[in-house]
Formats: C-alpha cells, structure tokens, sequence
C-alpha cells in the first residue's frame, strides 16, 4: 500500500518547549485517519508540519512521496478555528479558490453551498461557526486534492451538524478516493468515520494503526477505552 | 492571484483615486491664475510673489506639500503594514497559503497591485503638484519671511518631481517589511511611521548632501547688523541672494584665521552702542563661507534620491520573499 505520510524520527520544538518528539509513522493511502489526543497533545503541530506550515527541527517528513510542503495543489488543509476572509462572501471565496487551484470544482463547490442552505451573497464574517467550517471545508474539497487535512475541523458544532459533517466527509472520501487525516481531542468524533486511528499524548506518539486491528488486541473495550488504554499508559 | 490581490485592496484604491480627483481639481481649477499672474508680473518675481501671498494660494501651496509629506506615511501605515500582518493576525494566511500558489508568489502579486498603485498615485499627485507650483519655482520659491522656500529646499524637495514615487515605494515596503515581522497590525503601522519618519529626516541630513561634491566659495564680507540674521548662539548669517534655486548646505561667516566668527565674543558688541559694534565690524577681514549645490543639479538629486529610495524598497521586498518562506 502506497504512503501517503511517512515520517521518521519527527521532532518540532518551540523555543523552550518540546511540542513534538521522535514521532515515526506511516499513514497509508485511501484511509481516514483519525489524529487523537489531549489538548496540547501535540495534534496540531503534527498536521501543521505535514502542510508545511510549520518546519520540523529534527527527523524528516515526506507527503506523497515529496518535501512536505512542496505539493500545495495534492494536499487540501483546513486549520483550527477554520480562518476565512471576514469582509469577503461566500461566493468571493469561491471565486478565491476557483482563481488560485488549477484542480478547482466550481460545480461541485456551488452545489455543496446549496445543499447546505448557505447564501453565496452572505459574508463569511456573518457566518455561524459551523456555517464557517463548512465553508471552509467545501473550499478544501473543491480544490480536489489527493489528501485532506482537517485540524478539529468539528470543534465549532454542535452535536448534529457534528456528526452531518462528518457522514459528509467520509461520503466525499469514499466517492473521490482521496485520503483524510482529521483530528479532535473526542474519540466519539472520529470513531464512526476513522479506519485509521493515531494516538498523541505529551508530543508523542502513543499507538498508530488500522482502527480494526488496534481494536482487536484490546477485546471487549469500545475505541474510547481503548484509546484511554493507551493515554494511561503513557502517563 | 491577480484577482484577490485587487479584491482585498479596491476600496483602498477607490478612496485614493477620490482623494487624488479632489486634489487634481483643486489645483486644475486654480492654475490658469496662478499661470496668468505669472504671465503678467513674471519678469519682476518680487511682484509676482506679493501676489501669490494674497487669496487661496499660500493655502494651496503649503496643503498641497502637507498632502505629499502624508501621502507615503498613509500608504505606509495603512497600505503597507496591514498587507501581511493582517493576514497573521486574523490566521486567513493559513487558508491562503494552503490553496496551490506559493507564498512568494502570493506576496509577490499583492505587493505589485498595492505597492504599483502606490507608487502610481504619489506620483501623479507629486507631478501635478510640480505642475501646480511651477511658476512660484521659476520665481525662486514661496516667500518665507527674508527668503523663499526653493523647489531644492530639503522641506520642499521630496514633494516635487519624481521623488514621491520612491518615497511612496519606501514606506509601503517599510510597511509590509513592519507587518510580517511584527505581526500585529497597530503596532505594525507605529512602527513604520517612526522608521519612516527616521529616513525622511536622515535623507537631507546625512545622506544626499554627499551624494555629489558640493560647491562652495570664500569671499570677503563685511558684517551688517541691520541685514545679517544671528543664530541663537550668535554665529552671523547672511542669506545667500546670488544662487536662486540652489540648495545651501552651509553658510557661514568666518575669522580671517578660518573659524567661524561669534558675535558674542566682542567686547564692543556686548558692552557699547550699535554704532560701535558696526564700526568695530566694519572693520573686521570676515568672510562668507558658503557651500551648495547648485540649482543645475536638481535633477541629478532628483532621480539619485528617487534611485535611493526605489533601491530600499526592492532590497525589502528580497527581504520579505525570503522571510515569508522560512516562516509561518
């Protein structure tokens, strides 16, 4: 199976602090993967350096097979808090997109809009958090990239447009074949959609591998003790 | 690129051509005067002047310089500093940077579109300025007290001619240079009006007076109280009437062995009457000292400031290429 992360000997250190060390792993393609941890766990510093936005002070990164960071038009990222132009509208954005992806769906993207009740003409400082997110989601799958990053894209929504986004998010991967690695700090987020589980705990990493197979070797406990399991463990 | 580069920016660009179309028939509109006054007293500039001190003019003339003097401080604080540091401030830079154009090229493209709009816009309006206080130049400059405000004169220089586009190039890049290395907007734009500011003052004081070897000349002078000015710490000075539209860098009145003459260091000046302090100066072998640069030069000074100015900006932007790269 081809990689879509591999990493060796990851480490990130802010000054004076460690937030993430000797992280090796291998996400494979066409999975969702799930990046599950405690706050300040090390989660986003993790995908931050898997865009690139961040650069890692030691060990060594490769996203789809090159630099990571190199591959803007492969790689789709929704940060934390999902940042968009507060002055521009739903359909600037779009626009935004449409102008600076050469892979971008405007079809798909204007269709998604609609199917979530939003007003193209509506500015997206006037949007709800959820409403947000989606936006800021629909951007990222339009732009048609081979894997999705989504850092606590749901953390703004409530229960139930939790779990409509994330059916969403598993429908799209499915349907289009392009990997997923999302994190949140619930594992009741990630549970139904994952068939790939990462734990973090303290910048490292606790456990990594099919959700199926971890399962298997902890009987009888639900993904949430299990991961509990694993961040005992470490403490 | 092009696209959001322009979208993020129309409204500044739509209040700077208002404030540009205002300021174009302010003086569109009062030019024929001004012109027609030149015509009809133009060969004696002192009547010429007299005129020009009565009605809407002086305002014209002294807003006018205060716009240029504001026009790059605006652009770099409200132009320049937001440019990134909003962007970090408000995280749209992590939505942005994550669509299929690189961060260089982002920078790039928005520095062009503001930046070239800047530049274009100071310099229309310190062309048009220019155009405006033609005939006050020709006539040696705006009456201030016993002399003229010269189009060389370093408080009039930088809003003429070409230089307002380099300055406007400057403070922009300043601006921006400010934003991504602070990150924070209002901090940003404070710190490009006191860095700004800083080279406005450093330009005439240190930096071109040297950009070409002055001229300069010694002649015997006699001291006249009654048309030599004294300096606060009693050094005489006798305005230089012989070189219209010259820069003067120093002007000075000195002792037969070299130095600079100092009133109060004569006891007939201190302690007797006016006639025995001008008798006693009448005698004295004083000379003028002064050193310039000639009115010819101006438009060497012109483009080597411009040129100076253009060169800053280019290097901060190589700055910010590099910087944007390695940091997020």
């Amino acid at each position: 199976m081809d990689a879509v992360i591999q990493t060796q000997g990851l480490g990130k250190r802010y000054r004076g602090r460690q937030a993430l060390t000797e992280c090796t792993l291998t996400v494979p393609a066409g999975t969702v993967t799930g990046l599950v941890g405690p706050n300040g766990a090390g989660k986003s510093t993790l995908l931050n350096l898997i865009t690139g936005m961040l650069t890692p002070t030691a060990g060594t990164i490769r996203v789809l097979d090159e630099a990571a960071g190199t591959q803007l038009a492969r790689v789709g990222f929704v940060a934390q808090e999902t940042p968009t132009y507060a002055g521009l509208s739903i359909a600037d954005h779009l626009r935004l997109g449409a102008h600076l992806n050469p892979g971008w769906d405007q079809a798909y993207a204007q269709a998604r809009v609609a199917r979530l009740g939003l007003d193209p003409k509506q500015k997206a400082g006037k949007l709800s958090g959820g409403q947000r997110a989606q936006l800021a989601l629909t951007m990222a799958i339009a732009k048609r990239p081979e894997l999705l990053i989504l850092d606590e894209p749901v953390a703004a929504l409530d229960p139930l447009a939790r779990r409509g986004f994330m059916d969403d998010l598993t429908g799209v991967a499915r349907d289009t074949g392009m990997s997923v690695v999302l994190s949140s700090h619930l594992v009741s987020d990630l549970d139904r959609v994952c068939d790939w589980l990462i734990v973090l705990n303290g910048g490292r990493v606790r456990a990594a591998g099919p959700l199926r197979g971890l399962l298997a070797a902890h009987p009888g406990l639900t993904t949430e003790d299990m991961v509990l399991t694993y961040l005992e463990a470490a403490s | 690129m092009t696209w959001l580069a322009w979208r993020q920016s129309r409204l500044q660009l739509l209040i700077a051509a208002c404030a540009l179309l205002f300021l174009t028939l302010a003086f569109a509109l009062t030019e024929p005067g001004l012109n027609h006054l030149y015509a009809e007293y133009g060969v004696r500039p002192a009547a010429f002047l007299a005129r020009v001190q009565t009605g809407g003019y002086p305002v014209l003339y002294f807003v006018g310089g205060a716009v240029m003097y504001l026009t790059p401080l605006v652009i770099g604080a409200f132009w320049g500093a937001p440019l990134i540091a909003r962007e970090l401030e408000t995280g749209t830079h992590r939505l942005i940077w994550n669509q299929s154009v690189t961060r260089t090229r982002w920078l790039l493209v928005k520095i062009a579109i503001s930046g070239g709009a800047a530049m274009l816009f100071a310099g229309i309006a310190g062309l048009l300025l220019s155009w405006w206080a033609g005939p006050i130049d020709r006539a040696g400059g705006f009456p201030v007290g016993t002399s003229q405000l010269s189009r060389f004169d370093p408080i009039v220089f930088g809003t003429r001619g070409i230089v307002p586009i380099g300055a406007a190039a400057l403070a922009f890049m300043i601006g921006v240079t400010a934003g991504l290395l602070v990150r924070r907007t209002i901090p940003a734009m404070g710190l490009t009006l006191a860095v700004f500011a800083a080279a406005l003052v450093a330009m005439p004081l240190w930096i071109s007076p040297h950009l070409v070897a002055p001229a300069q000349y010694t002649r015997p002078v006699v001291a006249n109280l009654s048309t030599m000015r004294m300096t606060s710490s009693g050094q005489l000075n006798d305005p230089v009437t012989s070189l219209p539209g010259a820069w003067i860098l120093t002007d000075q009145i000195t002792t037969a062995q070299g130095r600079v003459f100092s009133l109060p260091q004569v006891a007939a000046c201190q302690t007797g009457t006016q006639a025995q302090c001008d008798a006693y100066l009448a005698k004295q072998p004083l000379s003028q000292h002064v050193v310039y640069q000639p009115a010819s030069r101006y438009w060497t000074f012109q483009i080597l400031e411009t040129a100076i100015w253009l060169a800053i900006a280019v290097v901060l932007t190589g700055f910010c290429t590099w910087r944007i790269r390695r940091r997020a």
